[in-house]
């Protein structure tokens, strides 16, 4: 038995794009399936020039002069057939150095959630992370998988300056930040993996699909 | 990759780049999926207008200048042209008219005045720099590092090397009367026209109705990144919590505060605040030009008008670049 299409909510974004999401639900490795497998069917569209997945959504940019309601039916068609298919990632491990210098939140992590700093480490690490989708900075994976127990609010105020390389936890999200930016997520380790070199193919380390693990290089707690 | 020009090498060299001056083209387009976002030039008539004005193909990357207030030296003869804001420019001391196309011969010194009239300036030499193009532009992301000159804003001291060195350099001393660009351009004080985007329906009925009928006021804090504007607050029905999605430049995304932020050329590939709607391309470039502290106001159009809007001002440009085709050949 095929399991039934989730709804398609299409909406124009300017004259070029076309953002499709579903219900509005806890993100849903399924559902996210399948807008994997929207991007990749609807990069075969003529009038597609970029699919871009986002978390349970995707951007499709289209050229502005194709006809609107037949670029959003082909969508649609794309949605209603395409079903989905898991994406055969790599599995991409991510030794970590916690706490101390690079890991300057671990403590207020540990405060926040009422665990031990090596606890917060030890759930973090023990975690499998999927990469939903690239985004916000070059090569920044949007990951799914964090333990719930680990989820702390954003900082207020985001700090102006977070190294690339540095992992972080926002919200009920975890990731590394690729590129040297301002950023409001809290800082628990750091890692050497390069995320991000353009004059790398490909560019970026991760991919929608790929499956990440942390592994502790060290711990300071 | 590209590297600093040698002493002697054909180049042009920054004496002063203004308040920001970075190497743009037309934007980096296929990366978004990578996290990378379009960068490119903020008025991307102007630096088309350039580049045609020199002979170029429209993308060639060229140098977008803020607000004016630049100097830099030629290193070698060179055609140049310079669009966009009017920053009062002179060749050794030589007043240009704004829309020039110019030869410069070495050592010559080009000098932009404060900017009136727009925010940014674009020059455009014929055959374009000598910059590596990285993941497909040789826009400069700031934000990433990469592309452009070294990644970064032009500093005192860089020295840009020249793709046509070495051949012969025309004399030009010509360039277009602003009226000409009326068609191109249309009326100045034309309402920025937004196409509704996925959470228009959730804002109340008085922040649709301040949408286009309030003034904005665009803050002093906006950049490249994105214009904040201050104005009344625009406020949800009720509360949205939002996945984080790709955004474009253009979008209007609306944070809790209700002083909307309108997405430009730097602006992140993904977002997650309600988007009320998204400015139509062909005034994006209306954006790039309004000067920060100056107002502006909104009109709803539908995708239809914004598609209409985009071709008119497609057959504007051609016309205009034929005309100045046949002129420039008539010259030479």
């Amino acid at each position: 038995m095929a399991e039934p299409v989730p709804p398609l909510h299409t909406s124009w974004l300017g004259e070029g794009a076309v953002l499709c999401q579903s219900d509005p639900a806890p993100l849903e490795p399924a559902l996210q399936e399948r807008f994997w497998t929207l991007a990749e069917a609807v990069r075969r569209l003529p009038f597609a020039r970029e699919a871009v997945p986002g978390m349970n959504n995707l951007l499709v940019m289209i050229d502005p002069d194709a006809e609107g309601e037949a670029a959003v039916a082909a969508i649609r068609q794309c949605w209603a057939t395409a079903g989905r298919r898991a994406v055969a990632g790599r599995e991409v491990t991510i030794p970590v150095r916690y706490g101390g210098e690079g890991g300057y939140d671990l403590a207020h992590v540990a405060a926040v959630t009422g665990l031990a700093p090596a606890e917060v480490v030890r759930r973090h690490s023990a975690g499998c992370y999927v990469v939903y989708a690239l985004g916000s900075q070059p090569g920044f994976g949007y990951l799914a998988g964090l333990d719930p127990a680990l989820a702390v609010p954003r900082r207020d105020v985001p700090r102006v300056r977070v190294e690339g390389g540095s992992v972080v936890i926002g919200g009920a999200q975890t990731g590394v930040i690729s590129r040297t930016s301002p950023s409001g997520w809290h800082v628990i380790g750091t890692t050497d993996l390069p995320f991000f070199d353009p004059d790398r193919d490909p560019p970026a380390l991760l991919a929608p699909g790929d499956t990440i693990r942390f592994t502790i290089e060290s711990l300071v707690p | 990759m590209t590297g600093q020009a040698m002493n002697g090498e054909a180049a042009i060299e920054i004496l002063s780049p203004g308040p920001l001056a970075s190497v743009q083209d037309l934007g980096r387009h296929g990366c978004l999926a990578l996290g990378v976002g379009r960068s490119g030039a903020m008025d991307p008539l102007a630096l088309t207008l350039a580049n045609r004005l020199v002979g170029n193909e429209a993308g060639i990357a060229g140098i977008e200048f803020t607000l004016g207030a630049f100097a830099l030296r030629f290193h070698a003869d060179a055609v140049f042209a310079l669009t966009g804001a009017d920053c009062r420019a002179t060749l050794d001391g030589l007043a240009l008219p704004p829309l020039w196309c110019m030869t410069a011969r070495a050592g010559q010194v080009l000098k932009g005045g404060a900017a009136r009239g727009g925010m940014r300036s674009y020059l455009a030499v014929a055959g374009g720099f000598r910059v590596a193009p990285v993941l497909g532009s040789a826009s400069t992301d700031l934000k990433g590092g990469f592309g452009g000159w070294e990644g970064r804003a032009l500093r005192p001291g860089d020295r840009l090397p020249l793709r046509a060195a070495g051949r012969a350099v025309p004399h030009c001393d010509w360039g277009l009367a602003p009226e000409s660009l009326a068609a191109l351009c249309g009326p100045a004080d034309a309402p920025i026209r937004v196409v509704a985007a996925a959470e228009y329906g959730l804002f109340d009925a008085a922040a649709r109705r301040d949408l286009v009928e309030a003034e904005w006021t665009i803050q002093p804090d906006s950049n490249r990144v994105g214009y904040r504007l201050a104005g009344p607050a625009l406020a949800l029905t009720r509360r949205v919590e939002l996945l984080s999605h790709g955004i474009l430049p253009g979008t209007i995304q609306v944070p809790p505060s209700g002083q909307p932020v309108i997405q430009l050329s730097d602006a992140n590939t993904c977002g997650g605040y309600p988007k009320i709607g998204a400015v139509i391309g062909a005034d994006l470039w209306r954006l790039g030009q309004a000067r920060l502290g100056s107002r502006l106001r909104f009109a709803l159009v539908e995708r239809a008008a914004a598609v209409a809007a985009l071709r008119r001002q497609a057959l504007a440009a051609e016309a205009l670049f034929a005309r100045l085709d046949r002129a420039r050949r008539a010259v030479a």
